[in-house]
């Protein structure tokens, strides 16, 4: 029954045990609204055939409301009002209660993506992974103006503010990947501020988990075997980057961020916002540490700081060979693309 | 008593007559005159934003990118939603029918202010003029709600709007002093507070509310200016400022605009909807207090739009609570309506066919209003399409709609002549299906989870798009219609008479169109309005009541 009744209301699949609760109110919202919606205008088409001039003779009587009808007109519609907000709040106080042992994940919304955190260290950008049949307690936060973190699965919507910290909490109930969406205008690419939740099993997530911490976040492949693909120089690179702040902005995963990835970076021809294009390649990266701004790629705000005097030359050696090694496992990374919503294949 | 002359020929020229040349209308002091120039500007400026929303529409045929980037389209809707907001509905019908009509229900030569009113149309003109510069030189990209940190960070300069909306909250505000100053004053020997028109109890109700709210407006607004311009840190928490507080002002001030734009509407019908039934209103007391209620409770229900922001819980229970009070009288007034239908003897007008579509749309727009209001069903429908279709509901549905109405019912008496009455109710039947295409589609995305102000969509959204943008151009082709056969019955429509639809209004006992100073002799009006007899077999009235 409440499955036919999403399905005629476009409602996405409930996929939170919050969804079930918010889908039940608006149910019974709904349909009084129908009901009522059709007595009115039936009345008041049954009135217009009836009451048509010339079909009925003679005057219209004038007639009062008697004191009974007022009241019921103010009466009954205040009650059926009190009735919803009084079971919205009720539900409304549940989603707004994150249980005690809830998982805590951070999240941080910034022009124009979603970046996660957990409190023991992995944290990506566009991908949330959490288990199934967990409660899971998201701090918001926004690094610039504010953004609005939606999940339509879960009937979960929460503001990011910058300078403070909200909450929110979900539990969801099916493995499956679901659309994160930004819900409050933040400027230019507002809707293309997408991300996904990954519901995993427990054991599932256990595992993903326990890869994560086992190596640091940035390395993209499985296992050590490109540990030992790194030269020393491409290492030391590794350690620059990390040390200088690079990876806040450059991811090594080929996910677009607030620079451009540097997987497969080197020797790729890169359009120009300015118009034109450029080779990555150890010129212009150099360039790029140097003098940010003089060639920014398309797509990118001019945001990076100029790293003059603060790179030594081997730095920069180092680094150019880091991003020299890294090349993509597979032919090329699959384009960003609209996530598939099915469930995962086990 | 109706004045003492006979139907038919008036006794001097009209108020269009009476003085000729564009100075003269630039320079009247005659409420009528100043509400048919607001009328045009009105007019215009709907123009505006429309051409604007049927290209959002087009736009959002297809998913990616159709007919402009994300920059024009982000850009385009502020310039819908400042134009239809600012510089349309808020002060539509009490600018243009109100300033023609209220002195002539209230038996008064003029508004208590005539100068003053003349200033308010020209800082309404100058306002838009500002805003309109401002919006198209800069690029502005805030939406309407200019909310802050956006709106004090974005690169675009957004001083010259800001002042321009300033400047048309005083145009406002001036309108509504001279209304209340005009209803307690100049109302003509017989008309006690419960012989008030309807129509003038609502914008009563209304410039209550202008007159109260828009200090605050416009106190926001000059915040927002210090901040940009001054780096005041109000709103900026790096500065220990609060985001949030802009939202509270701002929503201090623009729920209870809401009202500004519904009430007028309200009162509208509640006109019309006793002329074509022949009836006095099933209970005029039910009328007069629910408008008063909406002008109070509105003020308590602002923070209804802030339950995702991160206000406390108790807080969005409390406006919750709030919010189901405001509907209430709503809900009454819609029950008043059909009461008056029962047993009334129905003329089906086009005024009649938009009261009809008021009354229906207005009720959706009413009830997706109580929904958004339930705090946890708010969680998913917050900033979704549900919410813009609820507010086209109202702003669109109900607002429009009256306006629509007005046009049509005080024609006759503007202009001295009809228009086609086949062509209305056709044309009005076709608006109100085209609005119903376009608007419940979009009730249907925003349960599918499609945020507002989105350039860009996931295909899984489309079908519904296509079916909202197909009935938006129906829509556009409605109101072509109507400016094409309005514009020619200005000039060739029969001649109307005094009072064509057999009104009991007390401003039918003018002249159509009424004379410079309204009346020609010191009109007297014993009985309360809306107090119908029968009808008489030739259609005119008996007003020996």
């Amino acid at each position: 029954m409440s499955d036919l009744l999403r399905r005629i209301l476009f409602l996405p699949e409930a996929a939170s045990s919050l969804a079930p609760r918010v889908d039940r109110l608006h149910f019974f919202i709904i349909i009084t609204t129908f009901i009522v919606g059709a007595g009115i205008g039936l009345t008041g088409l049954t009135f217009l055939v009836r009451y048509r001039r010339g079909r009925v003779d003679g005057p219209a009587p004038a007639m009062s409301a008697p004191r009974w009808m007022e009241a019921a007109f103010a009466g009954v519609p205040l009650s059926f009002f009190l009735l919803w907000g009084a079971l919205g709040f009720e539900d409304y106080v549940w989603a707004r209660t994150p249980p005690r042992e809830a998982m805590d994940v951070y999240v941080t919304g910034k022009q124009w993506m979603w970046k996660f955190a957990y409190p023991d260290g992995p944290g990506m950008v566009g991908v949330l992974h959490v288990p199934t049949g967990t409660p899971v307690r998201l701090l918001l936060t926004s690094r610039d103006v504010i953004h609005s973190f939606y999940v339509p699965a879960f009937r979960v919507k929460m503001d990011a503010l910058p300078g403070r910290y909200t909450e929110v909490w979900f539990e969801a109930v099916r493995p499956g990947r679901y659309r994160v969406l930004c819900a409050e205008y933040c400027g230019l690419d507002h809707s293309r501020m997408r991300a996904e939740v990954v519901v995993l099993e427990p054991e599932a997530f256990e595992t993903w988990r326990a890869r994560q911490l086992s190596e640091p976040t940035w390395v993209t492949s499985e296992g050590a075997a490109e540990e030992e693909v790194l030269g020393p120089l491409a290492r030391e690179g590794r350690v620059v980057a990390a040390r200088q702040g690079c990876l806040q902005c450059h991811t090594l995963d080929g996910t677009p961020h607030i620079g451009p990835t540097w997987l497969g970076l080197y020797g790729r021809e890169e359009p120009l916002a300015s118009g034109g294009s450029v080779r990555a390649d150890v010129a212009y990266l150099t360039e790029s540490m140097m003098d940010p701004l003089a060639k920014v790629v398309a797509g990118y705000a001019p945001v990076m700081p100029s790293y003059h005097g603060r790179l030594s030359a081997a730095d920069v050696g180092a680094l150019i060979e880091f991003i020299k090694s890294l090349h993509p496992e597979r032919p090329e990374p699959p384009p960003v693309q609209e996530p598939d919503y099915g469930p995962l294949p086990r | 008593m109706a004045p003492s002359h006979d139907e038919g020929a008036p006794l001097g020229p009209s108020y269009l007559d009476a003085e000729r040349g564009l100075w003269s209308w630039l320079t009247t002091h005659d409420h009528k005159r100043i509400g048919v120039m607001f009328l045009a500007v009105l007019l215009l400026m709907f123009l505006l934003g429309g051409v604007f929303a049927l290209a959002l529409r087009v736009e959002l045929l297809t998913p990616g990118e159709t007919v402009m980037g994300r920059l024009a389209y982000n850009r385009a809707f502020t310039v819908h939603g400042v134009v239809m907001v600012w510089l349309f509905l808020i002060p539509s019908i009490p600018a243009s029918f109100g300033n023609f009509l209220l002195p002539l229900m209230l038996g008064a030569r003029d508004v208590a202010f005539p100068r003053l009113n003349l200033a308010s149309f020209y800082l309404y003109v100058l306002g838009a003029v500002m805003t309109l510069w401002g919006i198209f030189q800069g690029g502005v990209d805030t939406g309407w709600t200019f909310y802050t940190p956006y709106s004090t960070a974005t690169g675009r300069d957004l001083l010259p709007v800001l002042v321009g909306v300033f400047v048309v909250g005083f145009s406002t505000i001036l309108t509504g002093i001279n209304f209340i100053t005009t209803v307690h004053t100049m109302r003509a020997p017989g008309i006690t507070w419960m012989k008030v028109p309807l129509f003038v109890w609502a914008l009563y109700g209304t410039s209550i509310i202008q007159v109260l709210a828009t200090p605050v407006l416009g106190m926001v607004l000059v915040l927002v200016a210090l901040e940009r311009v001054a780096g005041a840190g109000l709103f900026d928490p790096a500065r220990g400022g609060d985001p949030l507080l802009y939202q509270h002002l701002f929503w201090f001030y623009s729920h209870p605009a809401v009202y500004i734009m519904v009430l007028p509407g309200m009162g509208v019908i509640s006109e019309t909807v006793c002329a074509f039934s022949r009836k006095r209103p099933f209970s005029y007391r039910v009328i007069v207090w629910s408008t008063v209620g909406i002008a109070f409770v509105g003020f308590l229900t602002w923070g209804h739009h802030m339950f995702v922001s991160g206000q406390s819980t108790f807080g969005a229970g409390a406006f919750s609570l709030l919010s189901m009070l405001v509907a209430i009288f709503t809900a009454m007034k819609i029950f008043t309506w059909l009461g008056t239908l029962y047993r009334g003897s129905l003329w089906v007008s086009t005024p009649f066919a938009y009261v009809l579509g008021f009354i229906f749309l207005l009720f959706f727009g009413g009830m997706s209003g109580v929904a958004v209001a339930v705090t946890s069903a708010d969680l998913h429908w917050h900033d979704t399409y549900f919410v813009v279709a609820h507010f086209h509901f109202i702003m669109v549905g109900a607002s429009l709609m009256a306006f629509l109405a007005a046009l049509h019912y005080w024609f006759p008496k503007m202009w001295g002549r009809r228009y086609p009455e086949g062509m209305g109710i056709g044309t009005a039947v076709l608006i109100i299906f085209g609005f119903i295409a376009t608007f419940l589609p979009q009730f249907l995305l925003g349960n599918q989870g499609m945020p507002r102000r989105y350039a860009d969509y996931p295909e899984s959204f489309q079908p519904l798009h296509v079916a909202s943008t197909a009935g938006a151009s129906l829509l556009g082709f409605g109101f072509v219609i109507v400016a094409i056969y309005l514009g020619w019955s200005l000039r060739y429509g029969s001649v109307a008479g005094r009072n064509p639809w057999g009104s009991e209004g007390y401003e039918w006992l003018s002249d159509s169109p009424p004379p410079e100073f309204n009346f020609h002799a010191p009109p007297i009006f014993p009985r309360p309005p809306h107090e119908y007899g029968p009808p008489r077999a030739d259609g005119e009235v008996d007003h020996a009541a």
